[in-house]
């Protein structure tokens, strides 16, 4: 048996070019051929270079973006299926997604038109509404609990999703038709941003939430087997699941802000990378956060291109293909 | 024998005449309508109908008259139960509406299914609601009259030089997300052709579409067209909104400043009111050719 920092260094290393070659890959891919020669030839001015500003402009922020938003999702995914001690659990299922698409939706719909450097009303009200949902969840898990209770998160957490939902459905039955399809393109996740400024704006928090994630894998081990065990070896519980269920869902927040709620990533990644590496939450998180990243943009390079000049949403590529492979995977491996 | 077998068929045939008799005689012409689609209720106004509407969609702003009446939901919230109150004899449904226009049947009132169409379909749609109301000359009337006055905007631009233009109906406010824009088909792009436009996506089959701002870059459309189905804001907004598209400069639109934002619901309502929508078009996409002279 290999020693933990010898597996993480080897699958670090595959997963790590894995992720490396589909960020510098994936800006060469797209609906048209441009000449790399000409994106960068600094003689033509930027403004008028159509084959720099499809790179820069149009590829890369997505790329990023995409590279930033799977990570965050996959990181998520891990650490909310071992502090809830749910396979099932989602970065979706603590309410966080569904309290940023209802202040996506509520913004689209009353047509805010603020813009705060650079970063629209939308993605602005999604970060504010995925905020108030943890706050609420928050508050109820603490509220009857000396402690943290796993079991009020996941319950308030599903209940919160469910009735945010509700009035998602409530807020689109009274609007126009034409918000209508703008609302449902947010829902169903989109990396096609244009612009550096959001991810800006969501890279910090992003951080912050992997600063947490890298504090926190020996604890998740002793954590996702018994709550009691672990405490008995010496981890603050209350402490861990607190740091657990913030960051995550910070990356949850940002990821959302950025992408929309794309779904399956968080799942469907710490699951894989499980299966090929174990159940050692210092190898899985790490490595699942790379996946995240590379399986992400190229979901996005098949939304971008497959149906090309008309867009696919990422949030269903992701389902599509992720659905399927992960089924085949499951199925093999027994 | 015989003559009763006789008199038997006379009083069959007589039965028979007697019924058509009274099928001809029953009040053919719907004279309690209800409209769920906008662009048919200004029809039925446009052809003198207007004082047999007694009920209009919740969506419904033209004419002024429309604001008194009763109203019974729009497409995906029909209010069943005030549209059986009103006791209309026709109901226009949206053709998505099968369910409704299913339940309608059960309680025997009849429906006129309308689906969007091309621009063509509209005077169509006029023909075809003036026989049905017994007002086909005047439906006949306004549908020469639009397809002329259209015929006249497609004159005045006749020859122009074509712009290469993008028509965008929606994205997220101050961002290049979530862009959708009319493809090759629908009145919105008949329109942009009629008015001397050829639209970046002719060639795709759909009524809409969304796009990356890649194929625009690539498409590299000399004119946006973007229409907004709202009042127009401030002019401070509208400059925001426009600037919104200024990082694409490498777009011929962009670049020479040809990004224009048009306001107003009938922009995108297929109704008698798009000869005003191919005047604003062909307004804003030959500015050489349609300025008046005052």
């Amino acid at each position: 048996m290999r020693s933990v920092r010898q597996r993480l260094a080897g699958w670090g290393l595959v997963f790590g070019l894995l992720a490396l070659a589909a960020v510098a890959g994936a800006p060469l891919i797209g609906s048209t051929r441009i000449s790399l020669a000409r994106a960068f030839d600094s003689a033509v001015p930027f403004a008028d270079n159509v084959d720099a500003q499809i790179f820069f402009i149009a590829r890369l922020p997505r790329v990023i973006a995409g590279a930033v938003v799977g990570a965050c999702l996959a990181g998520a995914g891990v650490v909310l299926q071992a502090l809830l001690r749910n396979p099932l659990a989602t970065p979706f299922t603590l309410g966080v997604s569904a309290g940023a698409a209802l202040g996506a939706v509520l913004a689209i719909s009353l047509k805010l038109q603020l813009s705060l450097w650079g970063v629209s009303a939308v993605t602005g009200a999604s970060f504010v509404g995925s905020i108030g949902a943890v706050a609420i969840v928050y508050a109820l898990a603490r509220a009857r609990h000396r402690g943290f209770s796993t079991n009020v998160l996941l319950l308030a957490g599903v209940t919160l999703n469910s009735f945010f939902s509700a009035v998602i459905l409530f807020v689109q039955y009274l609007s126009n038709p034409a918000d209508t399809i703008q609302t449902l393109r947010w829902l169903m996740g989109d990396l096609g941003i244009a612009s550096y400024t959001p991810i800006l704006a969501a890279l910090p928090m992003a951080a912050f939430a992997f600063v947490a994630f890298a504090w926190l894998p020996r604890a998740l081990n002793l954590l996702s087997l018994d709550a009691d065990a672990a405490a008995s070896r010496g981890v603050n519980v209350v402490r861990v699941q607190q740091v657990a269920f913030f960051s995550s869902s910070v990356a949850t927040g940002a990821a959302v802000a950025l992408g929309g709620p794309i779904g399956f990533v968080g799942i469907i990644v710490p699951h894989l990378i499980r299966l090929l590496v174990g159940s050692d939450h210092r190898v899985v998180l790490p490595i699942s956060a790379l996946a995240g990243a590379a399986f992400l943009v190229a979901c996005d390079v098949v939304a971008r291109t497959a149906m090309a000049p008309v867009e696919l949403p990422v949030g269903i590529v992701t389902a599509i293909i992720g659905g399927p492979f992960f089924l085949w995977l499951l199925i093999r491996k027994r | 024998m015989k003559r009763q077998v006789i008199a038997a068929i006379l009083a069959a045939v007589a039965m028979a005449g007697f019924m058509a008799g009274s099928m001809a005689a029953a009040p053919p012409y719907p004279q309690r309508i209800i409209s769920f689609v906008p662009s048919i209720t200004e029809m039925l106004f446009l052809i003198g109908a207007g004082p047999r509407i007694v009920g209009v969609s919740s969506f419904d702003h033209f004419p002024a008259d429309v604001e008194k009446l009763p109203r019974v939901g729009a497409l995906i919230d029909p209010d069943l139960e005030k549209v059986l109150s009103l006791r209309p004899d026709l109901v226009i449904t949206y053709g998505s509406q099968a369910d409704l226009s299913a339940k309608l049947a059960t309680a025997g009132i009849a429906t006129f299914s309308y689906r969007h169409g091309s621009l063509a379909g509209i005077p169509e749609t006029l023909r075809q609601m003036g026989s049905r109301l017994g007002l086909d000359q005047a439906a006949a009337a306004a549908a020469s009259s639009l397809e002329r006055d259209l015929n006249g905007v497609r004159d005045r631009v006749r020859g122009a030089k074509r712009p290469k233009t993008l028509i965008v109906i929606g994205r997220e406010p101050r961002s290049l997300r979530s862009l959708n824009v009319s493809g090759g088909i629908g009145f919105l792009h008949d329109l942009a052709d009629l008015a001397g436009a050829d639209n970046v996506f002719a060639d795709v089959a759909r009524e809409s579409l969304l796009v990356t701002t890649e194929t625009i870059l690539a498409r590299a459309p000399e004119l946006i067209l973007e229409l907004h189905y709202t009042e127009a804001p401030s002019a401070a907004l509208v400059e925001a909104e426009t600037k919104t598209w200024a990082p694409l400069s490498a777009v011929p639109a962009v670049r020479n400043n040809r990004v224009v934002l048009l306001f107003g619901e009938e922009l995108v309502l297929p109704g008698p009111r798009v000869i005003e929508t191919a005047r604003v078009f062909a307004g804003a996409i030959h500015p050489e050719l349609t300025q008046t002279p005052r």
